[in-house]
C-alpha cells in the first residue's frame, strides 16, 4: 500500500496519559507502516522524558468527562492514583508498553525524540534529566525546518 | 483471490496475504519477499520461523514482543524488513496481517 502521508511530527505538550499514549501509539503505528515518524516534548510533555517523572504519569479525573466521574470526586485525595492503576491495568493487557519501555521501542524504531528548548528553559531542566533515548533540543523553528518535506503533517496533542 | 506464486497457485488477500499457511513453502516465501525487494539470509528466516512459531501457538504479533523475542533486536528487525518490518515479515511468513496497533 502506497501512503501519501511520508511523514509523521507530533508535538506533544501534556502529560496525562491518556495523551502520551496517543502520541506514542501513534508515532509507533506510523513506523509500523513505513511512515517516518517524530515527537517534539514541549510543555508539559516533558514530563514524559523525564527521567524521575516518566514512570509516574497520571490520568486527569477533574475536568475529564469523558471519565463519568462527577468534578469534586475527582479531585478526592487517591482518586486519580486509583483511576490511573486502573487504566495501566487495562494497557498491560493489551500489551501495552510502559512509558519507560515504550520510548526504547520508538527510538529503537527510528522515531526522532526532541525536547523543546523553550520549555526545557522554563522548567530549568538539564539534558541529564531527560532520559538516555533523547535526539536533542530543539528551537520551534529547528523543528519546522525538519517538516519541510512533502507528504509531512504535524499533529499538535 | 488466486496468485501463482513461485510455480504454486495459492490463495492470497488483496492485500497479498496467503489466506492458508499450509500451502505456504520457502520458496514462496523467498518470491513474495523479492517483490518486496527483500534478498532472504539466514537472519531473516530466524525471524520468519519465529513469526510461524508465534502463529501456530496462536499468539498475538507485536513490535514489543519482537523486543522480548530474543531473535532478533527492534533496530534489526526495521533493517532486514525495511518499510513496515511486521507487516512485510508476515507476509513472507504466510500468515495473516497482525491486526493489533501496537
Amino acid at each position: 500500500m502506497a501512503t501519501k502521508v511520508k511523514k509523521m511530527l507530533f508535538i506533544l505538550s501534556k502529560a496525562t496519559i491518556e495523551n502520551v499514549y496517543a502520541a506514542f501509539i501513534m508515532a509507533n503505528g506510523a513506523r509500523m507502516e513505513g511512515i517516518d515518524a517524530e515527537i517534539f516534548f514541549t510543555f508539559f510533555g516533558l514530563e514524559a522524558i523525564q527521567k524521575k517523572k516518566l514512570e509516574h504519569l497520571h490520568v486527569a479525573t477533574v475536568g475529564n468527562p469523558a471519565m463519568h466521574i462527577p468534578t469534586l470526586l475527582g479531585a478526592l485525595p487517591g482518586m486519580e492514583a486509583f483511576a490511573t492503576k486502573m487504566m495501566k491495568k487495562e494497557m498491560e493487557k493489551l500489551d501495552m508498553p510502559p512509558v519507560g519501555e515504550f520510548l526504547e521501542i520508538l527510538s529503537d524504531s527510528g522515531v526522532n525524540l526532541w525536547a523543546c528548548k523553550l520549555a526545557v528553559e522554563m522548567f530549568h531542566l538539564e539534558e541529564k534529566d531527560l532520559i538516555d533515548e533523547l535526539d536533542g533540543i530543539l528551537t520551534i523553528g529547528d523543528f519546522y525546518n525538519r517538516a519541510n518535506e512533502d507528504g509531512t503533517h504535524l499533529l499538535f496533542i | 483471490m488466486q496468485k501463482i506464486i513461485a510455480n504454486t497457485t495459492v490463495e492470497v488477500t488483496e492485500q497479498g496475504y496467503l489466506e492458508d499457511f499450509n500451502q505456504w513453502t520457502k520458496e514462496i516465501g523467498t518470491e513474495i519477499a523479492k517483490e518486496k525487494e527483500i534478498e532472504m539470509t539466514d537472519e531473516h528466516w530466524k525471524v520468519i520461523t519465529y513469526l510461524q512459531e508465534k502463529h501456530k501457538n496462536e499468539e498475538a504479533l507485536s513490535v514489543r514482543g519482537i523486543k522480548k523475542s530474543g531473535v532478533v533486536n527492534i533496530k534489526e528487525f526495521y533493517s532486514l524488513f525495511p518499510g513496515g518490518p511486521l507487516k512485510i515479515s508476515t507476509m513472507i511468513a504466510g500468515i495473516p496481517k497482525p491486526k493489533s496497533c501496537i
